[in-house]
Parts: structure tokens; C-alpha cells; sequence
């Protein structure tokens, strides 16, 4: 039983730390500060700067250009970048087709988009929702139909195709077999955005950033190479996409920094001439909290240890996802209530409540999603009563 | 950083599973329910013979040099099936002789132990203590060469068996935090009145006057007036204790209930095939892995030289306890349906033993102040 890093894995920690310390310009230092939301070419310029450094594809294999760290520096990473509060990468190319690419792509599929993934010059989203196929993603529609000229032809719709508005690619589970089962007609094809025929329709989300869209697809033309994976096994893609990168699911930097600010809103706000952090209801509420992150972030060790020695994932893996975008949540939810009054302002309108207060209320709209997205909790439930409760 | 048990660990693990199943099912306890002792002197004996009592104590007292981490394993084990001996109670009670004895004070109340002649107890809780170790009124004043007690002690897991008994009791007034000390006194002392009571859960406990009770000096254990820190530690090794038995409880009465789920029909189906009942076991499972991930923790970190970082995590774990295996024995309750709030049901015993086990040495309230109140809830806010 051990519950410390080791030597090498310290000097990692302290290796980031010490980049991290230099290598946010100076305004997205200040924005980092204050929690705010980054604007997509902030998110690329930062993309750049890893890239640099060659810490962008932490978990990509060295062959595919990533710097071949272990699970545990790649924990480590993840862990520092969320705690420093730089903006996020988007995941669609770097951990989500990229690693699948790496596994199921063709060498010449992985000549032309690794690279560009890798290097921020080409930006992926993610094509699974449709209007009536969310939970129940094997009902999807969006038709891929052989040409007999070596192409598919796409059309359908695809929702909630997050940064689709900024994206040059775009992979999608289209349905190749009409007349199969559910699961077992769906291929998984990669799409050109700039194609004819491709309408992109952001949606503004309630935390009144514009980070999801309506995607159309009317008679897109796409080559057959652009195929991952065999024609109607785009299901199993799906699947085995899923399970890259289980140890960083629950974000616990992404909470750590957030239980930080919380505390300090709490420090600056007065009341009944004491501050908030003072005030022994509001610190055994924010105890509650950290003791609850604590919690998981124990079990995401456990997790992370597990993956580091080569194990399978054990149950405690499966709860990361659930229990972290909870804590999520509530952190969003109890940064609100700090505020009192405050928590009416609009992160548009600056200079109304301090700058740690700004970003708040849109962040705690947004965190909505995160019991969402990736598959609902409920999804996840369903899935953890099946395979690991046996019930059924 | 690694969890995985080692080859010995495992050995263990397995010598302990292997006990509880064949010699310590869930009847043994509910049958010592109404025995005057609770629990069986022989099992306690063979306990000692596998140096499982010894198995964190130092080798010159007979013990094995090994971890808390180890004693843990042997806890989670012993709560799948409330095993009644008493290996809480004296491992607790074993920390001030620990921490302020003598070699030969320690040679004289832990070797015993450690080969399972003896339990041990620790009276430390009184009527107006509630949690706090240094609020003591009980007092010891300077006697011919030795000490004169008087004062009453509540609530002494096994108390009522113990052979022998380490008191708390005030040798000066002044400030909380000193003027307390701790003596190791037989249970067979004249002036020591044991007033055996049941416990909620089916084990048993005592009620305990000290009326003019003379001792020699040789029953102080360290300086006089500096017992404070040790009994801490006795209560963070006792909390830490609690998460280890209360994981293994949370995740018997899950595996009971999944069992359950998967065998009892109603409207024509097995239950488990119902969603709300299936989500429900998925909230049970997340608190069980939770308590699991946290007895690791303070199994880790109650023997850390750093007091802080000690009480932090013994206060996070005995917190998530309190609100997982609060929830995750409730909801096998509901589970169950009628036959769960019946005495022939087991899951009864385990939501019993848990309501104990959340009570004991710190309740969720008191370790989520003692948490918000520690120097590191707040350290480093002003960068």
C-alpha cells in the first residue's frame, strides 16, 4: 500500500509545473486567473504552445508523435494543466478519433490526420447525436449510401456536435445498412466539413457560449477511404473509443481548482461582519464538498495505480464518470450560493462583481452538461447495473 | 503508487476470508447476541495463535512489525460477517500503551494481548464528553505512592470482558489540552465497578464507576498530564478502524442485495429487472466503492508522522462512512421490502453495526468540523 508518486513521477509533477509557470501568455494568464471562458482560438493558440512542447498527445504512442509518457505522467499532466486553469483542448481530435485512428486506421489514414491533429491545424468535432437518437444512439439515421463511384453519399442530421462551428472534420456513426439490426448496420466515417452539401448551426447553450451545433448533412459525397474500421462496424468503434483514458474522466483538477475558488469567494465575501469562510455553516458546507472530491479523487488513484501496474479496470473505475460530473456540478452550484446576490450577474457584464465572481454563473449553466454528455449518468447506471451488478 | 497486496497480504486476505466463511457466518454472531461475554475466548485465542491481534505491534511484545494497512485488511474481512470478537475495542485501547508505555509496561499489557490471553478496553468517554478526548472529568489525584480515581466512564467496548482496562482521568486542571493522563488498571481493581450493557448492534459494552480506586505510579502510562496526543491517535486508529470493517459491511449488504435483487420476483420478473431498483444499486455500489477508496486512505495515512495530514484523511474517511454506508445500509434496507426490517433478516445486523460503527470515535458532524477547522482546509488561499 502506497499512496505516494514516486521520485520520478514528483519530478514530473514539478517539471509541468514549472513549464505551466511560464508558459501561459499573458492574456490568457489573466483569463486563466479568473476562470474564464476561452474563445476558440485562445483554446488553439494554447493547443500550439503544447505542441511545442510536445505534451499536446500525452497519450498517443512515440511512433504516432507522442512524447510516450506513462499512465501516471499522463495523469500528472492532465492533473497540472486543469489545476493552472489553462483553457481546455478540445478532446474530438487529440482523445477521441485520434487514439482511434492509432488503433483501427489505415497507415495512410493515420499519415494524413494524425499529424494535423497533433499540430492544431486541423480541428475534428464529434457527429453522434441526432434529433431522435440520443440515449438511444443505435436509432441514428443520417444515411451513408454506396455511389458505386468509390464514395458514400451522406445525408441526415447530426446534433450537438460540440465546436462544430470551428471544426474542419468531423467523425460520425452513419448508418451503412439499412435493412441490419440497430447496432450492426453503422460505419464509422470521417466527414469533411468545407464538403457541399454541409450546413454547420451553432446552438447558444445556457451558459451563453456558443459551444454546440446542429450539423446537416444533403448529399455530402465522402471517399470510401474515409471509412474507419470494416463497412458496418462502426458500433465496435464506438465502443472501443469509449474506453481510452478512463483515469482522467472525473476531472479532478477541474474540481480541485474549483473547491480553491470557492474557498476564496468565501474569504472575500462578508457577512454579518465575519467572512463567508468564517461562517461555520458555509466552511462545514465547503468541507463537505472537498471531503466528497477527496472521496473520489482516492478512487481515481486507485484507478489510476491499477492502469499504471497494466491491470484491467477495476469497479472503481466505472464511478469516475458519475461521481465526478456530480462534484462538478456542485461545485458550480455552491460558488453560486457563496455569491448571494452577486450569483445574478452575467459573465458579459464586466466589472459588476469581482473578477473571481465573473464566470461563475456561466459555468454553473454549463456544468448541467456534464451529467450528460458522454452518456448520460442514467446511461451509465444502466450500464453498471448490467455488467457489473448483474441485473438485467 | 501502488494498492495491490502483497504476496503476504494476499495470504492473509485469504487465511481471513476463509475464516469468517467457514467459523465466523453471520449465525455466530447472531447467536453470541445473547451471551453474557458475546464473543468466544477460543476464537480470540486462535486470533492471537494466527498473530492477527499482534499483527501491527512491535516484535519485542510479540507482534509482527507490520502496518496498519495489514490490521485493515483483517477488519474489512471481519465486518462482512460482524464477526463479535473484540479486535476494534483493543486495538484502540492498545495505542496509549503503545505510545506512552514502558518496555515493561508494554511487555506486560500488549504480549498477552498480542497471543489472545487477554482484550483490553479503553474508558475514555463520559457523560459530558461527547467526542473530545481532553474533556475529562473523571480525576486522579496523588495517593501514598500512587493514585486515587473517582469518576464514571460510558460506554466502554468491551468493557464488560476486557481483562484489562486503560482509563482516562484529569491529574491537574488548566488549560483542555494537558492535565490528562492515562492508567492501565486490571478489571479485578477494588473500587472499579463494571456495569455490563448490550449495545444496539448485538455486541456488548460497560458502564464504569471509579470509586476511590488506589493504584500504584506503575499504573500511569507516560508523564503525568500528557496523555492528549495518544488518545487522539487512539481515537484517528479507531475511526480509521471503523472505515475498514464499515467498507467491508457496505460491501457484503450490496452483494446481498444485488443477490436479492437477482432472485426475488414480483409482477411476474425477478426485481432487479426493474430500472428504479437497478439505479438505486448503482448508488449503493459508488458509496461502496467510495468507502472502500477512503479506508485505503486512512489505513495509509493513520499512521502518518504528520498529525495534520493524519487527521485529514481520517476525518474524510469516517465523513464518506458516514454518508455512504449510512446510505448503502438504508437502502438494502428498503431493498429487502418487509423481510429487511425483520430480526430473522441478517441485513438488519449490518445496519445496526454500521449506525455503531458511524457513532463511534467522531460523528459525521464532528469530523466535518474537525476537518474545516484543520490549518490545511485553508492553507495557501491568500496566493
Amino acid at each position: 500500500m502506497d499512496l505516494s508518486f514516486s521520485p520520478e513521477h514528483l519530478a514530473f509533477r514539478e517539471e509541468v509545473r514549472s513549464f505551466l509557470r511560464t508558459a501561459l501568455p499573458p492574456h490568457l494568464r489573466d483569463k486563466a486567473a479568473v476562470d474564464g471562458n476561452f474563445d476558440h482560438h485562445e483554446i488553439m493558440e494554447w493547443h500550439k504552445i503544447l505542441f511545442a512542447r510536445g505534451w499536446v498527445a500525452p497519450h498517443w504512442p512515440a511512433e504516432h508523435g507522442g512524447p510516450g509518457l506513462d499512465v501516471t505522467r499522463r495523469f500528472i499532466l492532465t492533473e497540472e494543466l486543469e489545476l493552472s486553469g489553462a483553457p481546455t483542448l478540445s478532446v474530438f481530435g487529440l482523445s477521441m478519433v485520434g487514439p482511434l485512428l492509432i488503433q483501427f486506421g489505415t497507415p495512410a489514414q493515420q499519415q494524413r490526420f494524425l499529424p494535423k491533429i497533433s499540430a492544431g491545424d486541423e480541428v475534428w468535432c464529434q457527429g453522434y447525436s441526432e434529433p431522435n437518437a440520443g440515449s438511444d444512439l443505435a436509432s441514428l439515421k443520417t444515411r451513408a449510401e454506396d455511389d458505386g463511384k468509390g464514395n458514400f453519399v451522406v445525408t441526415g442530421q447530426k446534433t450537438w456536435t460540440t465546436y462544430a462551428q470551428y471544426a474542419d472534420w468531423i467523425f460520425c456513426l452513419v448508418r451503412t445498412d439499412p435493412s441490419a439490426k440497430k447496432q450492426s448496420g453503422i460505419s464509422f466515417l470521417l466527414i469533411d466539413l468545407k464538403s457541399p452539401g454541409v450546413t454547420v448551426k451553432p446552438f447558444l447553450t445556457t451558459g451563453g457560449t456558443p459551444a454546440f451545433c446542429e450539423t446537416f448533412f444533403d448529399g455530402v459525397v465522402v471517399p470510401k477511404e474515409n471509412l474507419v474500421g470494416p463497412l458496418n462496424g462502426g458500433w465496435t468503434m464506438a465502443k472501443a473509443l469509449l474506453g481510452h483514458e478512463r483515469t482522467l474522466i472525473a476531472a479532478v483538477g477541474l474540481s480541485s481548482r474549483a473547491i480553491r475558488r470557492i474557498k476564496r469567494i468565501a474569504a472575500a465575501t462578508q457577512a454579518g461582519g465575519e467572512s463567508l469562510l468564517d461562517d461555520p455553516g458555509f466552511r462545514a458546507k465547503i468541507a463537505r464538498l472537498e471531503i466528497k472530491h477527496r472521496a473520489l479523487q482516492m478512487a481515481n488513484y486507485r484507478s489510476l495505480a491499477g492502469a499504471q501496474l497494466g491491470h484491467a479496470p477495476g469497479p472503481e473505475s466505472s464511478i469516475l464518470k458519475i461521481r465526478g460530473s456530480e462534484i462538478l456540478q456542485q461545485t458550480g452550484e455552491l460558488a453560486m450560493e457563496l455569491m448571494g446576490m452577486n450569483s445574478l450577474t452575467w459573465f458579459n457584464d464586466e466589472g459588476t462583481v469581482p473578477a473571481i465572481e465573473q464566470w461563475v454563473p456561466s459555468t454553473f449553466n454549463y456544468l448541467r452538461a456534464t451529467t450528460i454528455y458522454g452518456g448520460s449518468n442514467e446511461i451509465q447506471k444502466n450500464i453498471i447495473a448490467k455488467l457489473i451488478l448483474g441485473l438485467g | 503508487m501502488n494498492f495491490d497486496l502483497t504476496d503476504e497480504q494476499k495470504l492473509l486476505l485469504d487465511t481471513v476470508a476463509s475464516f469468517v466463511k467457514k467459523q465466523s457466518p453471520v449465525s455466530r454472531h447472531r447467536e453470541l447476541r445473547d451471551d453474557p461475554t458475546g464473543w468466544s475466548r477460543d476464537v480470540w485465542q486462535k486470533m492471537g495463535e494466527y498473530g492477527w491481534l499482534g499483527l501491527a505491534l512491535p516484535e519485542d511484545v510479540g507482534g509482527l512489525g507490520g502496518t496498519f494497512a495489514d490490521v485493515a485488511l483483517i477488519l474489512e474481512q471481519l465486518g462482512t460477517t460482524l464477526t463479535p470478537e473484540p479486535f476494534l475495542p483493543s486495538l484502540v485501547a492498545s495505542i496509549p500503551i503503545l505510545r506512552l508505555g514502558t518496555a515493561e509496561q508494554q511487555q506486560a499489557y500488549l504480549a498477552p494481548f498480542a497471543e489472545g490471553r487477554t482484550s483490553l478496553a479503553l474508558a475514555h468517554a463520559e457523560r459530558n464528553s461527547r467526542f473530545d478526548v481532553s474533556d475529562v472529568e473523571t480525576r486522579a489525584v496523588k495517593s501514598g505512592d500512587g493514585y486515587r480515581l473517582d469518576g464514571s466512564k460510558r460506554w466502554v467496548l468491551n468493557g464488560h470482558a476486557a481483562d484489562t482496562i486503560v482509563v482516562s482521568a484529569r491529574t491537574s486542571d488548566g488549560e483542555n489540552d494537558g492535565g490528562i493522563s492515562v492508567f492501565v488498571l486490571d478489571r479485578d481493581t477494588p473500587g472499579l465497578t463494571i456495569a455490563p450493557v448490550k449495545t444496539m448492534d448485538g455486541h456488548h459494552a460497560a458502564m464504569i464507576t471509579l470509586t476511590g480506586v488506589q493504584i500504584g505510579r506503575d499504573r500511569l502510562l507516560g508523564a503525568e498530564g500528557s496523555a492528549v496526543a495518544a488518545l487522539e491517535e487512539a481515537m484517528d486508529v479507531g475511526a480509521a478502524a471503523a472505515c475498514a470493517e464499515g467498507a467491508g459491511i457496505a460491501r457484503a449488504v450490496l452483494e446481498m442485495t444485488t443477490d436479492y435483487l437477482r432472485t426475488r420476483e414480483q409482477f411476474g420478473v425477478k426485481i432487479g429487472s426493474f430500472q428504479a431498483l437497478q439505479h438505486r444499486a448503482v448508488d449503493m455500489f459508488v458509496e461502496v466503492e467510495l468507502c472502500k477508496s477512503t479506508a485505503i486512505l486512512a489505513a495509509i495515512k493513520v499512521s502518518d508522522a504528520d498529525v495534520v495530514e493524519r487527521k485529514g484523511a481520517v476525518s474524510a474517511a469516517k465523513v464518506q462512512l458516514a454518508v455512504g454506508g449510512r446510505f448503502v445500509t438504508q437502502q438494502a434496507v428498503q431493498l429487502h421490502g418487509g423481510i429487511g426490517v425483520t430480526d430473522e433478516h441478517d441485513v438488519g445486523l449490518y445496519f445496526k453495526r454500521m449506525h455503531v460503527l458511524n457513532s463511534l470515535f467522531g460523528d459525521e458532524e464532528h469530523h466535518v468540523m474537525r476537518y474545516a477547522r484543520l490549518p490545511s482546509f485553508t492553507a495557501g488561499l491568500s496566493s
